[in-house]
């Protein structure tokens, strides 16, 4: 197995953002340049989105995972760059419950990833509970993966389903290695980070060297709550993680975290929701800290919103407000809300819960705010566009 | 027989306040909702066959609770659903 993939040439096209919010979602469209914006939606008003990604593989095949009110959850999926839209056929639900045993309920679908380049079609779903679902039909049909839904071990992960997010408990951050199909991560909050290298059919915990100062234990084997985890896309057997106790990064071959945030400026701490890496260096990313103190304001510490970004694997961060508020401004953008595009120098897209998109198309150094008044901001991802 | 559509699963039924379909209990009714309308059952009734929190489901005025609930061609089913929240 290779362990780093040949770098692409930066991407030149237009921009896409699509905006998953509590209330629908929402287009953004760049200009080659990526200085003019264009916005289109909602789409779904009313409709709860968590998440909607563009198929990167074909780039017209877009998913957004939603619930309506009360009514309960579904994939909508489009075909044709959101022209039109069906339901899925089958959305993530759970297996029926023998008589006389409690089944489980999916509450809504939080997280979506598309599979490899190499099995169109492929994507993986994310649920509230946490559950992981596969399809094979581009969104149509969802099945479990019991490999993981059903495992023996999964409550005793999990802590059970009043763990977790004050939303609930998520399954999140599901990871595909580039090199191999069969390779996943996932993240739950709560739970931790788990791997499967048998396409889901078994799991191990990944947590050695990652913090639940929560819990009785600060160093247990599971039941961490990472926020968000990525792997790079040409380093697989590099990943980074946003976690409820810090930034962490890992080299697998080590398999144990390290606290890389140890190096944030203590004022400002290493807590957030959301982590980007660099599309092509595996020694940049950026984070959007905010205020863990106390009761948890999950607010920009001190009212000053600023991203953080190292360009040396985590030994030493760099402020990039230039643009934002300086000060009286208390944002809060989660774990799906912060996402890079491919082009060089790189783009980097936030939204908020106030609904407030800011983008910088070099890598942090200057915010433009390029939407606002939109609904609370759940998900903002980047997909490069044909020239 | 009828079975009145509250307006968030309206766009299942073409809009349609009120549609018909046929079964001998309520789960066969919504069953056959389904057929006739891909998608509206799984948006009232969870993957164990509860009726989601928050919709309520009326057979002649009464409340009911199970999917066994038996059914005659007369009777009307009414689906509402709660509108609560910011």
């Amino acid at each position: 197995m290779n362990p780093s993939l040949a770098a692409p040439k930066p991407a030149a096209g237009p921009v896409l953002l699509v905006v998953a919010t509590r209330k629908g979602a929402f287009l953004l469209r760049s200009d080659p340049a990526r200085r003019g914006w264009r916005l289109s939606g909602p789409l779904f008003l009313g409709h709860t989105v968590h998440h909607g990604l563009l198929d990167p593989r074909d780039r017209r095949t877009l998913l957004l995972a939603a619930r309506t009110g009360h009514l309960g959850p579904t994939v909508f999926r489009s075909l044709d760059m959101g022209r039109t839209w069906q339901e899925a056929v089958r959305p993530p639900a759970f297996p029926k419950a023998a008589e006389g045993r409690k089944g489980r309920v999916v509450d809504h679908v939080f997280w979506l990833t598309p599979g490899l380049t190499a099995e169109p079609g492929v994507w993986y779903a994310g649920t509230s509970p946490q559950g992981l679902f596969r399809s094979d039909d581009a969104g149509a049909t969802w099945s479990p993966v019991p490999g993981f839904n059903d495992h023996p071990m999964l409550e005793k992960w999990t802590g059970g389903e009043q763990d977790g997010t004050p939303e609930g408990p998520k399954l999140h951050s599901i990871l595909v290695d580039p090199r191999d199909p069969a390779h996943l991560y996932v993240g739950m909050s709560s739970g931790g980070v788990f791997e499967s290298r048998d396409r889901g059919a078994s799991w191990a915990p990944l947590n050695a060297g990652c913090l639940a100062d929560f819990l009785p234990d600060p160093h247990p084997e599971y039941g961490h709550d990472p926020h968000c985890v990525r792997l790079h896309p040409l380093a697989p057997d590099i990943l980074y993680q946003q976690n409820h106790c810090g930034i962490y990064r890992m080299t697998r071959s080590e398999g144990r975290w390290a606290r890389i945030g140890a190096s944030m400026p203590k004022r400002v701490g290493d807590i957030g929701f959301p982590m980007v890496l660099h599309p092509r260096d595996p020694d940049q990313a950026w984070v959007f800290p905010m205020d863990g103190g106390t009761v948890w304001p999950r607010t920009s510490p001190g009212g000053r919103p600023a991203v953080y970004g190292t360009r040396n694997a985590g030994k030493t961060w760099q402020r990039l407000a230039a643009g934002l508020p300086k000060g009286q401004a208390w944002l809060t953008v989660k774990r799906q809300a912060m996402s890079a595009d491919r082009h060089e120098p790189v783009g980097i897209y936030f939204g908020t819960t106030n609904g407030e998109i800011w983008a910088s198309r070099n890598q942090g150094a200057r915010w433009t705010c390029i939407a606002r008044h939109l609904p609370h901001v759940y998900a903002v991802e980047a997909v490069g566009l044909r020239p | 027989m009828k079975v009145r559509i509250p307006a968030p699963l309206r766009s299942y039924t073409r809009e349609r306040h009120e549609v018909e379909a046929a079964g001998s209990t309520l789960g066969a009714v919504l069953g056959d909702l389904e057929r006739r309308y891909p998608g509206i059952r799984f948006r009232m009734i969870d993957e164990q066959d509860a009726i989601r929190r928050h919709i309520r489901i009326f057979v002649n005025g009464e409340q009911v609770r199970s999917l066994q609930v038996p059914l005659g061609a007369a009777d009307e089913v009414l689906v509402v659903q709660a509108l609560s929240g910011g």
